[in-house]
């Protein structure tokens, strides 16, 4: 039954773009699936194990600088940088959170963020990858193989749309096997957790891999989307919060949370910057601010345990009136 | 011949310059229910926690099955057959009963569907398959330490350890919890009960470890226990000497 209810978003998620043929309709609804797709990976350390880490940016910004590099300085194609970024990020996400792992809550949070930093300092001095200066990807006809695509959006959008479809998946898989029910136990209790057997230093391990794995996959697109990068923008502490806010504005820990938070999030970011222009710069952030603060004060499990409500008031009401 | 499952020697942990176990040695047969008592402080949830690896001892060793467990991890424990409930209950609020029992019951399943017959056979064995939908999180207290229980016997274990599992419930949840003990033991569970209800274990019990800051004071049958002296002074108190005088007259 819930299934169904993901099946039918990305159906309707699929036909968006060839009903509007609007070009900048056509980039939100990319950006969306970046978006979303980054919520549904943040939220398997997050919303399901319970670490909240505020430094995804750098496993983004590792996915974007592999692949770009790879096809900058080798020629490589971006799909093989994508899978080799992935892995990057896995590697480095263990190698970073296992010593992390020992703080616990707010310190676990902190040190997430620190680490992101740092991680965009190096980027910044390393002559190498054009330290401050970014890298503008080299334009290549259109072409698969090399993910550029000039003539149209659509090609990108299917990309993403895979690319998302993927994450979500992952999600649920993870969500609904024993992995998920460990994941789970973790956030709720990690002394209860250890006591069922459950090895969480390992588990918290295998969900960070996971997350930022999937991290990096959504950092390679977006290089090739926007074919320009530099550590301000991969790695810049907007995008990890870009992610934070809008799954727990949609509602964390659920694979319906990332994807309500970006259909909401996104669209406003992207019209706000159109309407308003440079002027209007942060001007979403503050309505992701008040969205927030609303959002915290009233229902902390987003706007989902918003539905939740009143589904269950709807179905209390029929109770008594029956 | 019993054969040992859990032996304790000479354990002693410290807190700093607090001593909160002193030396404490005992055995706890397969097929037995031992029960640790004592007052408040005595030491007796510090003890199951070095038992249970949420502490490292200072000295001393923990055996169980015939294996060296001190200073193991808590899950690798818990694997091997021993596991435990806490004082402080701990559900996994968020979690359906049904979910809490089920992350136990994946330890020693293949499979999910496994693991999730599993689940319900111990949910009905702790009268919890009417709740099995409820949040845990919503239970009464009654209810959250039975599921601390089920939670536990899903991960299959040789021999469990529950920490003043009665403790605030009423007398008829007192019965039904000492019911589902005598019931798991006759299937050939090893128990290991702190509890202050003394009306509740002394029946039940083989075995009595009493702690008294952080020594062992006696060790004994129920009988050998209430009649001690030292226990007397140290924690059951003269009521409690005098009423059992009395049931023992009466027999």
């Amino acid at each position: 039954m819930k299934n169904r209810m993901l099946y039918l978003i990305f159906a309707i998620i699929l036909i968006l773009p060839f009903v509007l043929q609007d070009v900048n309709f056509q980039h939100i609804t990319i950006m969306f699936l970046i978006f979303a797709g980054l919520g549904e990976g943040w939220n398997i350390i997050t919303g399901f194990t319970g670490q909240t880490s505020f430094g995804h940016a750098a496993f983004f910004g590792i996915g974007a600088y592999t692949s770009t590099i790879m096809f900058y300085k080798f020629g490589i194609s971006p799909w093989i940088g994508m899978i080799l970024g992935a892995l990057f990020a896995a590697g480095i996400s263990a190698v970073v959170s296992y010593p992390c792992f020992r703080l616990k809550g707010h310190y676990f949070a902190i040190a997430t963020l620190a680490v992101a930093e740092i991680i965009k300092q190096l980027f910044v001095s390393w002559d190498y990858v054009e330290g401050a200066t970014g890298i503008s990807i080299p334009v290549k006809p259109d072409s698969f193989w090399m993910m550029q695509f000039h003539k149209s959006k659509i090609p990108y959008f299917l990309i993403a749309y895979v690319l998302f479809i993927v994450a979500t998946l992952v999600a649920v898989a993870v969500e609904k096997n024993k992995m998920g029910y460990y994941l789970k136990a973790i956030r709720e209790s990690h002394e209860a957790a250890e006591a069922l057997g459950i090895n969480t230093t390992r588990y918290k391990l295998y969900a960070m891999m996971i997350s930022s794995a999937v991290t990096a996959v959504f950092g390679t697109l977006y290089a090739q989307y926007i074919l320009y990068i530099d550590p301000f923008m991969v790695f810049g502490l907007d995008i990890s919060m870009k992610i934070v806010l809008l799954t727990v504005l949609g509602g964390l820990g659920s694979v319906y949370g990332p994807i309500i938070g970006a259909a909401i999030l996104i669209p406003l970011s992207e019209y706000t910057r159109v309407f308003l222009g440079g002027t209007g710069k942060g001007i979403d952030l503050m309505i992701y601010g008040a969205l927030i603060v609303i959002v915290a004060c009233f229902e902390p499990r987003g706007v989902l345990g918003l539905f939740r409500r009143t589904k269950k008031r709807g179905a209390q009401y029929a109770k008594t009136t029956a | 011949m019993p054969r040992p499952l859990l032996e304790v020697q000479n354990l002693t942990m410290k807190f700093g310059s607090l001593v909160a176990n002193d030396d404490v040695s005992f055995v706890v047969n397969e097929g037995e229910i031992v029960s640790l008592i004592g007052p408040n402080g005595a030491g007796k949830t510090t003890l199951f926690n070095c038992i249970s690896g949420f502490y490292k001892p200072f000295s001393g060793k923990v055996i169980f099955d015939g294996k060296d467990i001190t200073g193991k991890s808590t899950h690798q424990i818990t694997s091997m057959g021993l596991t435990r409930t806490f004082q402080i209950v701990k559900p996994l609020k968020d979690m359906t009963v049904k979910e809490n029992v089920l992350t136990g019951a994946f330890l020693h399943a293949n499979s999910k569907r496994e693991a999730e017959n599993l689940t319900d056979q111990v949910l009905r064995m702790t009268h919890l398959w009417d709740k099995k939908d409820m949040l845990a999180g919503s239970l009464t207290i009654a209810d959250k330490k039975r599921l601390e229980v089920a939670r536990m016997l899903a991960t299959k274990p040789k021999m469990i350890m529950l920490d003043e599992a009665m403790a605030g419930l009423n007398k008829t949840e007192i019965k039904e919890a000492m019911e589902l003990c005598v019931n798991l033991n006759k299937n050939g569970m090893t128990l290991l009960i702190v509890e202050h209800v003394m009306e509740a274990i002394m029946p039940i019990s083989n075995r009595v470890v009493v702690l008294n800051a952080g020594r062992k004071i006696a060790e004994g049958s129920p009988q050998q226990i209430i009649n001690n002296e030292e226990v007397i002074k140290a924690y059951l108190g003269e009521r409690y000497y005098a009423k059992s005088r009395q049931i023992n007259g009466g027999i």
